[in-house]
């Protein structure tokens, strides 16, 4: 057993300071336990939010030393024996008090988006996909929604352009119903002047402190963007849809206008 | 240092951050710095670019070439033959200068080092949760609009890689007689790291099969999805592939440069000397 300083930020929304705990840290810890052992003893009253305690909830998401970080998966050994582990909240969103934040303006986000249609279903009435193309969206459903991506992407936690990016959470979303061989709506041009996906300047933060290692930025961004760039900024892929009088992708029909943007 | 509510940081380059996340900005301007210093200074030089078969990456395809300069390459070994007389007189007689910005506005366009830069030159941000210069920030909605180019600067990029792997073949044919020395070596190496980071782009990905929405659905798209996956392996390196096609052509130039002066020789099946 050895002691470690446990710096945790105590407050609300109109203001706060950090404490420090000094708590007694077993091999093979997380800082999650650090912040149960400090709730064990010398601040019963701190406030965390967590579920799971096996990566799988999301429920821990809070900055460790300064990186967002999942709370149950950051072993204590990780840093320096004599480094204090300081514990903040979420940066991007609202605090309720302590470790806990508000995290319900992504909900809103989610409810934005239009849900999976597929078309009709043949005759026998079942859907089939190859696995080829389940490989391909399988990796977005690994998404816990922790949103460390949307409290690391710059645009979200430093810009505040909540009202004009959907964050890369969203963004796997839109990427996963996009590239779905069996959905039919047409969501590119809402990706673009809806979801803003030119907010981002793929500066890959979020992919750095996935927990699940998506690969958001590479798998999921970049395809959008590029498809952003066929629809709206390639020309001859712009003259090519002219000739042949298409507006949408072939089998996908214009999507609704999205629910209004939520700042 | 400015202090938000729940103890973050938030004036430029504040952080609780205590690794050395500031390492791969300073390596990144160091690093794409120097290479800048160095091509400026290849590129505006016009001789000593040539040396026996060898052909300096910066100054291929040789659109024209003045044979009277110090260490140029003859009038034959381009393809439109002796320096143009138009050229002004005021710009540096250079075949570098006729073709080096194509391969510089795919790399400048390019997705892994927009990354690069916006972090270590602009600040957008420094660092993963380190404060961002303070600004309007737009992204790329405004002015950056201009990076959707990119898949032109790629098309750009693809056909220049034949270009850079004749000259490389070329290069292992001397006088007549086929041989081998280690600056055809170099320029074989050089045109490998240049094919897997040009045709590890993301826009290609998209290109060659990241458009479709059905890998299985007929025979074209299965084709698709197989070269959609050899790309997504590239890419998956497209930042080591995009350092390492950096620094091994400055290698090549530095390389070819000082054969041609006569500071080192190239070992060779020709006997040496060129």
């Amino acid at each position: 057993m050895a002691e470690r300083v446990l710096r945790a930020w105590r407050g609300d929304r109109s203001g706060g300071r950090f404490e420090d705990y000094t708590v007694e840290a077993d091999p093979g810890m997380v800082v999650l336990d650090l912040v149960h052992r400090a709730q064990a003893g010398p601040a019963p009253d701190l406030a965390c939010r967590w579920n799971c305690k096996a990566g799988k909830c999301g429920s821990c998401s809070m900055e460790i030393n300064g990186r967002p970080r999942l709370a149950c998966m950051t072993r204590v050994g990780d840093f320096a024996p004599d480094e204090p582990i300081v514990v903040q909240p979420l940066k991007a969103f609202p605090i309720i008090r302590d470790l806990v934040t508000d995290v319900r303006w992504n909900y809103q986000q989610n409810k934005r988006i239009a849900p999976f249609t597929p078309g009709p279903a043949p005759a026998d009435g079942n859907y089939r996909m190859s696995q080829t193309d389940v490989d391909r969206v399988q990796e977005f459903r690994k998404c816990i929604e922790c949103f460390l991506c949307q409290d690391t992407c710059h645009v979200i936690r430093d810009h505040d352009k909540k009202a004009d990016f959907v964050g890369p959470r969203f963004m796997i979303r839109l990427a996963s119903l996009d590239m779905h061989p069996l959905d039919t709506v047409d969501r590119i041009p809402a990706v673009r002047d809806s979801y803003g996906s030119g907010y981002c300047n793929i500066t890959r933060c979020c992919t750095e402190v996935c927990p699940e290692h998506i690969g958001i930025t590479d798998n999921a961004i970049i395809p959008l963007k590029e498809r952003v760039v066929s629809r709206f900024y390639d020309p001859i892929a712009m003259a090519i849809r002219a000739f042949f009088g298409t507006k949408s992708e072939p089998g996908k029909r214009p999507m609704a206008a999205p629910q209004t943007k939520v700042p | 240092m400015s202090t938000a509510t729940g103890g973050h940081l938030a004036g430029f380059g504040d952080t609780h951050r205590r690794d050395a996340w500031w390492v791969g900005p300073v390596l990144t301007v160091l690093g794409l710095g120097v290479w800048l210093l160095y091509y400026a200074w290849a590129a505006l030089q016009g001789e000593y670019y040539a040396a026996g078969p060898l052909l300096s990456p910066f100054y291929a395809p040789l659109l024209f070439a003045d044979p009277s300069r110090a260490g140029a390459a003859a009038a034959e070994h381009a393809f439109f033959g002796s320096w143009p007389a138009w050229w002004p007189a005021f710009i540096p007689a250079s075949p570098a200068l006729l073709i080096g910005f194509l391969p510089g506005v795919f790399r400048m366009t390019c997705y892994y080092y927009r990354k690069a830069y916006y972090r270590a030159f602009f600040g957008m941000p420094p660092g993963c949760a380190v404060g961002p210069v303070p600004h309007d920030y737009r992204g790329e909605t405004g002015l950056l609009l201009i990076q959707n180019l990119h898949r032109y600067t790629l098309y750009i990029a693809i056909a220049l890689l034949p270009f850079l792997w004749f000259e490389a073949l070329r290069s292992f044919v001397y006088e007549g007689q086929v041989g081998i020395g280690l600056g055809s070596v170099l320029l074989v190496v050089n045109a490998a790291l240049l094919s897997g980071y040009t045709l590890g782009c993301h826009a290609w990905r998209h290109l060659v099969g990241g458009r479709l929405n059905c890998f299985s659905c007929d025979g074209g798209a299965e084709a698709s999805h197989k070269a959609w996956s050899f790309t997504s392996w590239l890419n998956v390196r497209h930042m080591p592939f995009a350092w390492a096609s950096l620094g091994w052509i400055l290698l090549c130039d530095a390389y070819i440069r000082l054969v041609s002066m006569g500071v080192i020789q190239d070992p060779n099946t020709w006997s040496g000397a060129f």
